[in-house]
């Protein structure tokens, strides 16, 4: 069970209900449950969107696209029916945010879900979780039982005739690639997992052909709340552009681990130092990886920068889904680098040749490297390699791989090369067989 | 649907089955959850689960083969009773991940994806599973546990091998 962790300089908006068994339906509904929605049925679609535009809420699931925005793309008319799909596949490593959202609060994701059907004229909503979440996925199936039973969900929701919503759940079954929007369509579907050329955008051609709007599990939790305390308000709790508040991941070598919610905008210091209770042990910093693998890293004189989508653009690297992933002095990062390229490697769903062919390679050449049969070339195939699959590939998982290699070798290439020449900085965290084994899965 | 007259799963199961088809605007989306819930009762997909999943979606095998083949959660050969899925990526991996794993090789006298001989345990490295402020952690079946130690490890592993241990299913 996640350990609840709390710090004085959270923002809590998001985690109110956390901590208070707030995934029975009861509780939820004393803490304010299901006002928004009835409030939502009651103002129409053009004011949901008004005030989700207001709020500057931006899309948790990685990319940050404004939430109110997005939903206003989906088409008014449409033949065929609207769908609502929530992206519960959190396999983003350094990201564990959804997994206390649904443990702690899964109603708020089911009002979310609803409040952006009422906003799109959508009918149905579907609710994927990852297929690793099997307990959590009981806890949001439980929820959605009950909110049917109350008759929250069907037809004529809260009494109100013509109105009505179903929701369904949905587990994957172990695969990155299926987080991306188009490949959880397509699992959705019943089909592997591979990538939907765009445009047509889910937009106005999604899940079953019909318009669908996508948004991350943590961006469709935060809707009711938006909802509860308008748009303006919560806008204001974050910084220029990013609206509110973000659940935040502090892991690797910090004190106290854990998820944080902290207003957009706050510093990636003060979060490391002061919220995760500064580096483990009381060592050095030597790196962050701020928003989870695929954001390239930071070193230790980078964190001067304030966690929103914009400030982190700017420094060179992503906010992402918010896993601030933290690397004390004892860490290889020629190690490291090659951990996170053998990720991508095993998760690339091959379908085109730049990311299969390219990660395949980083990650040899990373091994050969590794294991002491490295040559200085290798670091510049490596870029070399990392550079050409840049925007060259059908989805941005391709994108998400080679990134943070670029960032590892241009920051840190003087540590490539002294490894090469027999000089390692760090402490191995993989094992004599792994590097036999050439960290292969 | 196509009639099943014939199931291979339980009562449970095959309940489940039939309305999960009907809750999609297309029934083959029912595919995944179903080869998982196939799964946790037979220990795999077997063959003969196979045959039945696409009789009832009304798909060829070859469909179903094709889906399986692609999520790495999903397999067609048995594992143990208990599996045991230990997370190094890069969160974990920062707080032991490959101590714990190396442990739980020495430990169960296993390596990746082995069996031990008594069909209890089996063993697999895994990438995140969504538990990284909470790491070093595993996956038993679908139970999670976190911040471990050699020692937790040690305890953990104990309950399952005498029945006790937590089990989601
Ligand atoms: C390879 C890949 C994996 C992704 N995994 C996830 C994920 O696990 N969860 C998620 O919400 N978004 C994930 N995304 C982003 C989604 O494609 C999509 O942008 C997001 O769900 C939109 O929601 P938002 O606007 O609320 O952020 C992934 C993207 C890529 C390219
Ligand atoms: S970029 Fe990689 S994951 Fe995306 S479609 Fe191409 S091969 Fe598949
Ligand atoms: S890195 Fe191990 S659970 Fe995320």
């Amino acid at each position: 069970m996640p350990r609840y962790v709390s710090h004085p300089d959270e923002v809590i908006v998001l985690k109110r209900r956390h901590g208070k068994g707030a995934a029975d339906i009861d509780k939820y509904m004393e803490l304010d449950g299901y006002k928004a929605v009835q409030n939502a049925i009651e103002q129409g679609p053009d004011w949901i969107i008004n005030t989700m535009k207001a709020s500057g809420l931006r899309g948790r699931g990685g990319a940050g696209f404004p939430t109110g925005m997005k939903w206003s793309f989906v088409p008014k008319q449409s033949a065929k029916p609207k769908y609502v799909l929530v992206n519960g596949d959190e396999s983003e490593p350094g990201t564990c945010k959804d997994h206390v959202i649904f443990l702690e609060d899964p109603h708020s994701v089911i009002e979310g879900t609803m409040i952006a059907g009422l906003a799109i004229g959508a009918k149905m909503g579907f609710i994927y979780l990852r297929g690793e979440y099997r307990y959590l996925l009981k806890i949001v199936e439980k929820a959605v039982a009950d909110a049917y039973a109350k008759g929250f969900l069907g037809k004529n929701i809260f009494g109100k005739e013509g109105v009505d919503f179903d929701i369904v759940t949905q587990t994957g079954a172990g695969a990155y690639e299926v987080g991306e929007e188009s490949a959880l369509m397509e699992s959705l579907e019943g089909k592997r997992g591979v990538p939907r050329i765009k445009p047509p955008f889910p937009a106005v051609v999604g899940l079953y052909g019909g318009p669908t709007v996508i948004n991350n599990a943590e961006t469709i939790a935060s809707v009711p709340h938006i909802l509860l305390m308008g748009g303006e308000e919560y806008a204001k709790l974050g910084s220029e552009r990013n609206g509110g508040t973000r659940l935040f991941g502090i892991s690797g070598h910090v004190e106290r681990p854990g998820v944080y919610e902290l207003p957009m905008g706050y510093s990636l210091r003060k979060a490391i130092f002061e919220v995760g209770g500064g580096v483990k042990g009381g060592r050095q910093l030597k790196a962050v990886v701020p928003g989870g693998s695929s954001c390239p890293v930071l070193k230790a004189d980078e964190i001067d920068v304030g966690l929103d989508f914009d400030q982190m653009g700017k420094a060179g690297t992503m906010l992402g889904s918010g896993g601030i992933v933290v690397l004390d002095e004892t860490v290889s990062i020629v190690e490291f680098a090659l951990r996170t390229i053998k990720f991508y490697q095993h998760e690339s769903c091959g379908w085109c040749i730049p990311c299969r062919e390219g990660t395949d390679w980083i990650k040899k050449t990373l091994t050969r490297v590794y294991n002491d049969g490295g040559q200085k070339k290798d670091i510049d195939n490596v870029q070399y390699l990392a550079e050409n699959m840049m925007g060259r590939t059908f989805c941005p998982l391709g994108d998400a791989a080679a990134m943070p290699t670029l960032a590892f070798v241009k920051k840190f290439r003087k540590e490539f090369e002294d490894y090469i020449d027999g000089k390692k900085a760090g402490t191995p965290l993989m094992t004599e067989e792994q590097e036999l084994a050439g960290a292969a899965h | 649907m196509a009639a099943v007259t014939n199931t291979i799963f339980s009562p449970a199961t095959a309940a489940r089955f039939d309305r999960l088809v009907t809750l999609y605007p297309l029934k083959r989306s029912a595919l995944v959850p179903m080869l998982l819930y196939a799964q946790d009762e037979i220990g795999y997909v077997s063959e003969a689960a196979i045959q039945e999943i696409a009789t009832r979606l009304d798909l060829f095998d070859l469909d179903v083969r094709s889906v399986l083949s692609y999520y790495s959660m999903l397999r067609t050969k048995p594992a143990g009773k208990y599996n045991v899925q230990v997370c190094t990526n890069i969160s974990c991996m920062l707080r032991g991940g490959y101590e714990i794993l190396d442990h739980c090789k020495r430990k169960l006298g296993i390596g990746h994806k082995q069996v031990t001989p008594d069909g209890q345990f089996s063993l697999e490295e895994v990438e995140c599973i969504g538990a990284c402020c909470w790491a070093p952690a595993m996956q038993v079946n679908y139970d999670f546990h976190e911040e471990l130690t050699p020692e937790k490890v040690d305890g953990i592993l104990a309950e399952y091998a005498a029945g006790r241990g937590k089990d989601v299913k």
